[in-house]
């Protein structure tokens, strides 16, 4: 069976078609497979039932002649931040224990439209805070990928890193992630696999536990750009229930995957090539702007002057938003409650016990960047340094389309590594977290092995909601890298 | 700008999360490495930016002025740690 899970979701809709397999078939290929691999930990909650019902009806739908969804039979995996009707939904927290939601995020409902079938609930940072898949309560998940000759356990990258190891690892077609700072494409870089973060207001962020509201958007992880095209489809759209969902028409995506990129305007980011950038990840770089070269593309030096401060300032908004998002975490309403005396004593050793190291950390800087006598010191100071970080791309895409980076500054690393130092962990965002605070969208595409025969990612960054170039330049990234690299055993 | 145990102390309370006292003077190390770091901002003089609080929006959609949504008691409780007769608890308020 493993030929099934080893199929993009492009050739499964074929093979679904043809009736050369059915999706009860294809589901209970990849279940197999996510037993067998569950000492990944990508699964929080696996949903074996719900699976088989949901491929059954996929499959009388298709005998019917009415399966006319984008995704009808796909078995896809979901990051546990979407509260999903009656399964656990925890958010990678202890706070949330036992909880089920009474209610399905936009995202998910908009999947299950389409015919999606539902594998599980995957493993996440902590609140999804994180770049490693370390900070989750329900335990680290193991990057399907080892270094040459090394059996040295390492990271999947983060917060979406059980989703990213799932793809990898064959143990789901696709997956959701959310990415608040680069939390789907870093992990798609150090996995192999693709992932894009639509623009602000692509998706809709209701039912998904807030992190950063000003910062958040779900987006596809998959193993091709045909895949998160067909899937990027079926999730977007505006929605009622989101005041800042956007109320554009949602394009067939796959149609913008023509391969002709003649004449589109490259820009290369002359502040993105930092001191002591990685000779590897240079030199993929300088690949990429080849196979764009070679496929008809202008290339052009841009500059985006503040892109050294898109990490710090990303450190005062992002857990500022998070402190005022995580007061719901108060042991009355859902989840976690310890008894206290007083209903302060009661918040407090609640947060205590429910909330790990480093989301207390992040709550308390928000607290403190938004408490009085800082507020415009950090937090508006922050403002308006994501005002400037903005206007610098706003400037670029005068003169450009699309926009050429790395995906992350290094390749996964072990467990443990970085987990000590907190700037070291941020510093995993530095490529992605100004698209975030633009606003923009961003695709991370594998490009290519490093020396040690892990996979590197090119980002892409586009204007806003013009995915279909980011689509359209990834399709001709990818097929320029041709990166079949699988990792071993899988 | 440092911050102390007594200030992360009170940084805590204003978070309703508790920190043994143990553990504030290793916090405060650890919170001051960030702060400090994100000093750096100050190297930008940004006199006369307007502060960008969330991606621009085309204006905030409006609805009438109705309720759409509600009447699902046992929906809102589900998931509460100790509902009594159709009410979330909490401990003792008011003597």
């Amino acid at each position: 069976m493993s030929e099934l899970t080893h199929l993009t979701m492009a050739a499964a809709l074929e093979g679904l078609k043809a009736k050369k397999f059915s999706s009860r078939e294809l589901t209970d290929a990849y279940l197999a497979a996510m037993e067998k691999h569950r000492d990944l930990n990508a699964y929080i909650t696996e949903t074996p039932d719900k699976a088989r019902a949901m491929a059954d009806a996929a499959d009388q739908r298709r005998a019917k002649s009415e399966a006319n969804g984008l995704m009808d039979g796909l078995p896809i995996g979901i990051k546990d931040l979407f509260c999903t009707d009656g399964v656990l939904t925890t958010a990678g927290s202890h706070i949330l224990d036992g909880f089920k939601p009474t209610y399905e995020s936009t995202v998910t409902t908009n999947l299950w439209r389409h015919g999606a079938v539902m594998l599980g609930k995957l493993n996440l940072d902590e609140f999804a805070m994180g770049s490693s898949n370390e900070t989750s309560y329900h335990g680290p998940v193991i990057n399907p990928w080892k270094r040459k000759n090394s059996d040295v356990k390492l990271v999947p990258g983060g917060s979406s890193g059980g989703s990213a190891a799932a793809v990898a690892a064959r143990l789901a077609m696709a997956a959701t992630g959310t990415d608040t700072g680069g939390s789907i494409r870093q992990p798609c870089a150090f996995t192999g696999t693709t992932g894009i973060k639509p623009t602000y207001g692509r998706c809709s962020r209701w039912g998904i536990v807030a992190f950063a509201s000003s910062l958040d958007q779900a987006g596809p992880m998959a193993r091709s750009v045909e895949d998160c095209a067909i899937m990027l489809s079926a999730m977007a759209g505006h929605d009622p229930k989101d005041s800042t969902s956007v109320d554009v028409a949602v394009p067939d995506f796959r149609k913008a995957l023509t391969g002709d990129i003649r004449g589109l305007k490259v820009g290369i980011p002359k502040e993105y090539r930092l001191d002591g950038l990685s000779p590897e990840i240079a030199k993929l770089w300088d690949e990429g702007v080849a196979w764009l070269k070679a496929a008809g593309a202008e290339i052009k030096e841009i500059s985006l002057p503040h892109t050294k401060y898109a990490l710090p300032t990303y450190y005062i908004i992002a857990p500022a938003e998070a402190s005022s998002n995580l007061a719901r975490y108060d042991g009355v309403r859902f989840g976690l409650r310890v008894p206290g005396k007083t209903l302060d004593e009661m918040y407090e050793l609640t947060r205590e016990a429910g909330f790990g190291k480093e989301v207390k950390r992040r709550v308390m800087i928000g607290t403190y960047v938004l408490s009085a006598g800082y507020y415009d010191a950090y937090y508006l100071k922050a403002q308006r340094l994501r005002a400037l970080i903005a206007r610098d791309f706003t400037e670029a895409f005068k003169d450009i389309d699309v926009v050429l980076t790395p995906s992350t500054p290094s390749a996964a690393f072990g467990a443990g590594e970085q987990s000590d130092d907190p700037i070291a962990m941020y510093l995993n965002d530095v490529f992605t977290v100004t698209v975030n605070l633009a606003g923009l969208p961003g695709i991370s595409v594998p490009a290519g092995l490093d020396s040690q025969g892990l996979p590197l990612g090119l980002q892409l960054i586009g204007r806003a909601f013009d995915e279909e170039t980011l689509f359209r330049v990834g399709q001709v990234v990818e097929k320029s890298a041709n990166f079949t690299a699988v990792p071993a055993g899988y | 700008m440092s911050l102390d145990t007594k200030a992360v102390a009170h940084i805590a309370t204003l978070a309703r999360i508790r920190v043994p006292e143990q553990d504030l003077a290793g916090l405060a190390k650890e919170l001051n490495g960030i702060m400090t770091w994100v000093e750096q901002l100050n190297e930008v003089d940004t006199t006369g930016v307007e502060p960008m609080t969330g991606v621009e929006q085309r204006g905030l959609p409006q609805r009438p002025d109705v309720v759409n949504d509600g009447a699902m008691p046992d929906k809102i409780l589900a998931n509460a740690p100790e509902p009594a007769h159709g009410f979330f608890t909490v401990p003792k308020v008011v003597e």
